[in-house]
Formats: structure tokens, C-alpha cells, sequence
């Protein structure tokens, strides 16, 4: 960042155009390998695994794909997830990514490069994001100059909040999406500017990969309507982004449909419907834009008239018919809950339950961005000094995310790129301001005197001006290497806590547990837990799941939480139903381990009692009569006799877990368990981990009769 | 109602008299195009729209190429010359081809 501007200043020689070409070159690589670079922290600390629950997912249908081939993978019906009910893979997922890691690995081993599937998997964000680097300057460098470009390269490479997605072994949607996502702003930019067909083509094609790869193309696909209805009501539209939106709108909207799992959503759902809309409009307005040049003004008001009648009449009538209908589908859950924040938490507690969908605090702002939060509003600035279609559209982009972003956390990763192109911005041209007064004149002296008179102390003012912000920038490189390094890195699969002297112990129970449900158990037998680790049950014990991350049904769910949430006699019914053969359990009341089934319990609760065969569970029932949720002796005896209690705590009372503390001290929650002296009748247990994480147990069979 | 009857004639008369022949090759097959979307039209307003797909291709295909169409008259015209800076006809025309192989290799493996 400074560095290229200071190592301009310092060459020896003047620059020529090669010397600056170089050092362009040398400083968008050296961004590229640091993104790869410094993502890997993950994996030289533990090995190279995948981490989290949905990656796992994702790395067991790319294995299926490799082995299988693609059709076999576009017919797939998955028996292993949601018994008894199953799931049609092929058609219920966004296939980009695994056939992007598929391809990679296909064209390696051409090449005789011997590299396992899995590798592939755990370094392709790293590598995606060294190709967003580089998309990202192409798209800054459009927007501004090239030295801008650079500096947003720089940024993007260790922006945290992008990293949290993208680190190694972090195989999930998002890590490519981000590199469609900008190839086809770069895309759509570029035809704006040119007006070619070409360039909008690139974009369609853009877009379909996008499609492909992530949900949130949803996004994209109204944020550049957007931009086009902006430019209108600027009275900034030509032919240029006619041609641009018209021929994207066209291919795009074929291309997307495609992917089996989008489908006919395109010309039905209401999310795409602003894009239709602006297409409409563009035509409209091309055409009376035709006659308007060639009639004169009272005639042309006149026929214009008369056409927006009919048009407007016509139109609305469809719309309300098909509406009304249903031919037009309403709009999602999860959209509505980008509008209005507290949609989801009162209607849906399945997307409210999920950490990643809650609303954004603005600590998290700093901590994902950190300078960037400050410098995005002088960048914005830049940008409306000098009004033109490309910033108009980047504008829009930074606002909107901002928005987006406040409302999901997940979503700061759509903001972390423009967030880093308009810093980038911001620092190349503040940055250049300043940089020029500090430099000996020797040309143009004579040329600028007028000026430089103006203020005094100017290369003063500026030296302190370029200092300042240097050192911002060399804050954020610390900072965010520090967030990467201690937030972003630890695998969820494998976990690390520091001993008392320092030494790092490592807890390796989940792969314990997985891999002795895969060795010890029945190839048939259904495994219940709740959902989040259905992906890693399937993926590394290759057992059947009752439910899983892919949260398609909500009663299944449900019924699960019921169980979880009720007596053991009344569990015993629901798992008999369900055909339950063995039951895991997280417990981290062992270790500290925080994350586990008892705090997330109260979320099963209500999800089971979200429906209408749960009604019978009521949430006040888990609490104490001060409103607590409390574990020990003074906890709700509902919480204390239900399944998942009884699970996690089995045998516990027996344990001494600190010094000083009675038998049976959860070191979660920080207190002495309630119900230490029980024992289970219709479960039992079948293997507990080495630190307590992962509990296992099996359901008995029906008693023989007469006993 | 009057005034609509006499603007119609001379916007066409205009039209006859100015606008360059190519300009004029492209119209015939714009509304080539367009009788051809209306058609479809009609036809999945009677028949109904069963084959979702196969519809969709057809009119997603009449409407593209529309578009496409026009998209290639606004770069070829030239009164649209500073638009479109450095910007050839025969440019224009590849661009048109290779946006249609694009379009119709979809078409083709959607029409199902």
C-alpha cells in the first residue's frame, strides 16, 4: 500500500513506464500470495481438515462427484440424510463449487499433479480469494486508476471479514461466491463503460457461475436493476446500458435457470421480479426515447400517452391475475428477514436459532473492518466528486451492503469487498493529494508557484497527512492478522485450549466419536443428534442422520426437539417412531467446552414446541420461577428430567472437574448440577470421548413381555 | 382520437425517408421476431404453457434475439456514434453472433 507509493518515490531513475508496470505486477502478486498466505494459519496449526458443519456437506458430495461423475451426482438421492424421508441431492443444491474443486482436481491429475481430493477442498477458498485479489483490482482500477486498484488488492487480501469464510479447510459457498460476485461486477462495469455485447455476455456468464454457487446471487440480481433504474432517474441512461442490462437481463435469465435448484424462480418468484420489471422499463424507455428524437414534442406527448395508458392498464391487471393465482410465488422467510430484522425471530425459530442470521453489532463492524469503517465515508466522498455510471453503481453496492450487513452477520461478507474498494479509493487518492506535496519539485515549479503559495507549511502538512495514514494502514495489516490468526482459524471439528502452563492441549473428540460410530455401529443404524452435526455425521461416521444442516423440514426438526426437550418415557415414543438406534450428544461441561447441546438447548425447545404436535412443551416450563435457566439444584424440574439433561449429564456426579469444587461442577455454566443420582431405562450409554465431548448412546429395545 | 390518425402516418413517413437501409434490413427482422414472440404467445395463452421449459426457451429465444437485435441497431446507427466510441459495425456483428451461440447452446439444452 504506502509501500508502492514510497517505492515509486525512491527509484533511482525517473520512471519509466516499464519500471511501473513492474512494480504494479510485483505488488498485485505479492497480494495474491499474501491472501493465500494468510489463510493458512488453520492448517499449520492442526493439519488440513475441513472445518465447520456445512463443509462437510459439501466435501462428501465433491468426493460422491469425483467418484461417481457428474450425472450419477445430478441423479443422486441421498438416503443417509433425513430419514426416512431422504433427499434428492442434485436438485436441492447450488453444484459450483463442488464442480469447481471437481474440475481442479480432474485437470491435476492430468497433469500428473497426485493431489487428494480433500486437499483440494481445503485449499480452494485460499485460492479463490488470491483470484478475488485480482478481480478486485480489475474492478477498482475500472472504478478509479490503477493505483487504487492496488491498494483496494491489498486490502481485500487480509480483510477479516472476508476471511472468516475463506480461510483453509473452510469449504463452503461463500469462499467462491465472492470471486463470482466481483468477476461480474468487473463484468457489468465494463459493459456499462464499452456498451459492447460482449462484455454484457461475460456478464450473463458471470452470473451464471454466481447462480451456481451461491444463494445470494439474489443479490446481484436486484442490485443491478437497481443501478440501471438509478441511472434513469439520474437521466444518465443511454444505449450503452441499455445494450449492457438488455442482453444480461436476456442470457442471464436462461443461463440461471439451469441450476435445477433455481429453476423456474426467475419468472416467478416476487424476489426476481425488479429485474423483469427493469428489463420492461428499458425496453420503454429505449423505445419512446426512439420516438421522442423522432417526432416533435407535441406529437410525441401526445402518442406517448396513449401507449403508457394501455401498457399501465395492461400490466397491472396481469400482475394482480397472476398474483392472485399464485403464479407468482411471495416472497421467502429469509428475504423477508433482510427487510425487517425481526421477522425471523418471531415467525420462524429455525432461522432465528442459527448464530450467522443474527442482526450485526457494530463492535463486529470494527472488528471485521477496522480502518476501513473509516476511511469508507471519504471514499465515498471520491466517488461522488466524480460522478460517473461505475461509481453511481458502487455506491449503491457499499449502501445497500451496509444495510444488508447490519442486519445479518453473515452478510458482512457481501459489504468486506466494497468496503475495501472504496477505502481503496479513498487511500490512493487522499494518499496521492498529499504524497505530491511532499516530493522535491523540481519540474512544473515554475508552473505551480501560484498555488503552492496558498499554504504555508504544505509539505509539512502533507508528510504528517502520509505518516498518519501509514500508519492507520500498518495498524490494520497487525490487526488483521491478528484476527485471523486468533478468531478465524480454529477448526470447530478439532478444538485447542491452553493448559495452565502455557501448553496447548488438544481436544480431538469429534473424530473420536465419529469414527467410532463408523467402527462399532450397524452400517443401517439411524443416528438422532441435533441438526448442526448431521453434515459431520454423515460425512465421517457414514451413518444415517434424522435431520441434518440442511434445514428443509421443519417439523422433522421438531419432532427432534421434542424428544430432546421431554421425559425419557415420552422421548422413548418419539425415537421408536422415528427408529432411532443410537442418540449423540455434545456436552462440554467437562472441559469448558461452550458451544454445546445444553446451551443450545433452549433453541430446541423452541423449535419443538414450534409446531402443533409440540405444543405441549412451553418455554416457561424450562426456566426458574425467577425467569433463570439454571442447571442446578434450583432449576426447573421439567429441565432436570428431560432427555437431553439426563444425557449430558449421566454419571457426571461422579466427576471431580476443579479443584475445590463438590462432584459433578459444570465449568460451563459455572455450577454444581441439580440431578446428580439417576439412571437411564430406556437408554444406554455407548461411549463417552476422552474429554466428554461427544457422548453416545444407544436405544434399548422394547422390553421382552411379561418381564 | 383524430390527432393519434395523423401522427402514426408521418412518424412512419419519416421513418421511410430517413432511416439508412441497413437500419432498415434490421427493422424487418426485428418484426420478423416479434410476430414470432406474438405467435408463441397466443399459442401458450390457448394451448397453456405445459411444457414450462420448452416454452420458456422458445420465448426467452424470440425475446433475446429481439433484444440482441436492437442492441445491434443502436451500435450500427449512426447517430449513436458517440455512444458507442471505437466501436465497428462488423465489432458490433461478432459481438451479435457470439452472444447468440451463448443464447442458443442454452436454448437448445433447455428446450429438453
Amino acid at each position: 500500500m504506502t509501500v508502492e507509493v514510497q517505492a515509486k518515490t525512491r527509484l533511482p531513475q525517473l520512471s519509466s513506464d516499464k519500471q511501473l508496470t513492474f512494480i504494479k505486477l510485483a505488488v498485485l502478486s505479492m497480494a495474491a500470495i499474501l491472501s493465500f498466505g494468510t489463510r493458512l494459519f488453520s492448517v499449520l496449526r492442526f493439519e488440513s481438515v475441513i472445518h465447520e458443519f456445512d463443509p462437510y456437506f459439501n466435501y462428501r458430495t465433491t468426493r460422491y462427484l469425483t467418484e461417481e461423475g457428474f450425472y450419477n451426482f445430478h441423479n443422486w438421492f441421498d438416503d443417509r440424510a433425513w430419514y426416512p424421508l431422504g433427499r434428492i441431492i442434485g436438485g436441492t443444491i447450488y453444484p459450483g463449487l463442488m464442480v469447481t474443486s471437481a474440475t481442479l482436481y480432474n485437470v491435476m491429475q492430468f497433469l500428473n499433479i497426485t493431489i487428494d481430493i480433500r486437499n483440494v477442498c481445503v485449499f480452494l477458498a485460499p485460492f479463490f480469494s488470491s483470484l478475488t485479489t485480482i478481480v478486485t483490482y480489475l474492478l477498482t482500477k475500472e472504478l478509479k486508476d490503477e493505483g487504487a486498484g492496488l491498494v483496494a488488492a491489498a486490502m481485500i487480501a487480509i480483510v477479516p471479514g472476508y476471511i472468516s469464510r475463506s480461510v483453509a479447510g473452510s469449504y463452503d459457498n461463500e469462499g467462491i461466491a465472492i470471486f463470482c460476485m466481483l468477476l461480474t461486477y468487473y463484468f457489468w462495469i465494463k459493459a456499462v463503460n464499452t456498451g459492447t455485447i460482449l462484455w454484457a455476455t461475460m456478464t450473463a456468464l458471470a452470473y451464471f457461475y454466481m447462480v451456481s454457487s451461491w444463494g445470494g446471487y439474489v443479490f446481484l440480481i436486484n442490485l443491478i436493476p437497481l443501478h440501471v433504474l438509478a441511472l434513469m432517474l439520474l437521466g444518465r441512461f443511454s444505449a450503452r446500458v441499455y445494450v449492457a442490462y438488455s442482453t444480461l437481463y436476456c442470457v442471464g435469465t436462461i443461463l440461471s435457470m439451469q441450476i435445477s435448484f433455481v429453476g423456474f424462480q426467475p419468472v416467478q418468484s416476487s424476489e426476481h421480479m425488479l429485474a423483469l420489471g427493469t428489463f420492461g422499463l428499458c425496453q420503454l424507455y429505449a423505445f419512446t426515447q426512439y420516438l421522442r428524437e423522432h417526432l416533435s414534442p407535441a406529437n410525441f406527448e401526445l402518442l406517448f400517452k396513449a401507449l403508457l395508458t394501455t401498457l399501465l392498464a395492461t400490466l397491472g391487471t396481469a400482475l394482480v391475475a397472476l398474483t392472485l393465482t399464485g403464479k407468482i410465488s411471495p416472497w421467502t422467510g429469509r428475504f423477508y428477514s433482510l427487510l425487517d430484522p425481526s421477522y425471523a425471530k418471531n415467525h420462524i425459530p429455525i432461522i432465528a436459532s442459527v448464530s450467522e442470521h443474527q442482526p450485526t453489532s457494530w463492535s463486529s463492524f470494527y472488528f471485521d473492518l477496522q480502518v476501513l469503517v473509516f476511511l469508507f465515508p471519504a471514499g465515498l466522498y471520491f466517488c461522488f466528486s466524480k460522478l460517473t455510471d461505475a461509481n453511481i453503481f458502487i455506491i449503491l453496492y457499499g449502501v445497500l451492503s451496509i444495510y444488508f450487513a447490519g442486519v445479518m452477520v453473515r452478510l458482512m461478507l457481501v459489504l468486506a469487498p466494497v468496503m475495501c474498494i472504496v477505502s481503496g479509493v479513498a487511500a490512493s487518492s487522499l494518499l496521492s493529494l498529499h504524497v505530491k506535496d511532499i516530493e522535491p519539485k523540481v519540474e512544473k515549479h515554475e508552473k505551480k508557484k501560484k498555488h503552492e503559495n496558498n499554504l504555508v507549511f504544505r509539505s509539512e502538512v502533507g508528510f504528517l497527512f502520509v505518516t498518519v495514514l501509514g500508519c492507520l494502514l500498518v495498524s490494520y495489516v497487525f490487526h488483521c492478522t491478528w484476527v485471523t490468526s486468533e478468531a478465524y482459524s480454529s477448526p470447530s471439528i478439532v478444538l485447542s485450549a491452553r493448559a495452565h502452563d502455557g501448553a496447548r492441549i488438544i481436544f480431538d473428540d469429534f473424530r473420536e466419536a465419529y469414527t467410532w460410530l463408523k467402527m462399532n455401529t450397524p452400517e443401517d443404524s439411524k443416528v438422532m443428534s441435533w441438526w448442526d452435526y448431521g453434515y459431520q455425521i454423515t460425512a465421517m461416521a457414514n451413518r444415517t442422520v434424522i435431520v441434518d444442516n440442511n434445514t428443509w423440514n421443519n417439523t422433522h426438526i421438531s419432532r427432534v426437539g421434542q424428544a430432546m426437550a421431554s421425559t425419557e418415557d415420552k422421548a422413548y415414543e418419539i425415537m421408536r417412531e422415528l427408529d432411532v438406534d443410537y442418540v449423540l450428544v455434545i456436552f462440554g461441561g467437562l472441559v469448558g467446552y461452550s458451544s454445546d447441546d445444553i446451551n443450545k438447548f433452549l433453541w430446541m425447545v423452541r423449535i419443538g414446541g414450534s409446531t402443533e404436535r409440540g405444543r405441549h412443551i412451553r418455554e416457561a416450563d424450562y426456566y426458574t420461577g425467577a425467569g433463570e435457566f439454571r442447571v442446578d439444584a434450583d432449576g426447573s424440574s421439567t429441565l432436570l428430567n428431560c432427555l437431553m439433561y439426563k444425557m449430558s449429564y449421566y454419571k457426571f456426579g461422579l466427576v471431580y472437574t476443579e479443584g475445590g469444587r463438590p462432584p459433578g461442577f459444570d465449568r460451563v455454566r459455572g455450577a454444581e448440577i441439580g440431578n446428580k443420582d439417576f439412571n437411564l431405562d430406556v437408554l444406554e450409554e455407548a461411549y463417552t470421548t476422552e474429554h466428554w465431548l461427544v457422548r453416545i448412546y444407544k436405544v434399548k429395545p422394547l422390553p421382552n413381555r411379561g418381564v | 382520437m383524430s390527432s393519434l390518425t395523423t401522427v402514426i402516418p408521418k412518424l412512419y413517413q419519416e421513418y421511410s425517408t430517413k432511416t439508412p437501409k441497413k437500419l432498415k434490413i434490421i427493422d424487418a427482422y426485428l418484426l420478423y421476431i416479434f410476430l414470432t414472440a406474438v405467435i408463441q404467445f397466443v399459442y401458450c395463452c390457448l394451448v397453456g404453457t405445459f411444457p414450462f421449459n420448452s416454452f420458456l426457451s422458445g420465448f426467452i429465444s424470440t425475446v433475446s434475439s429481439f433484444v440482441l437485435g436492437v442492441c445491434l441497431r443502436l451500435q450500427v446507427n449512426p447517430e449513436n456514434k458517440s455512444e458507442f466510441q471505437g466501436l465497428s459495425a462488423e465489432r458490433g456483428f461478432a459481438d451479435f453472433i457470439f452472444a447468440h451461440l451463448v443464447l442458443h447452446i442454452v436454448v437448445i439444452n433447455f428446450i429438453g
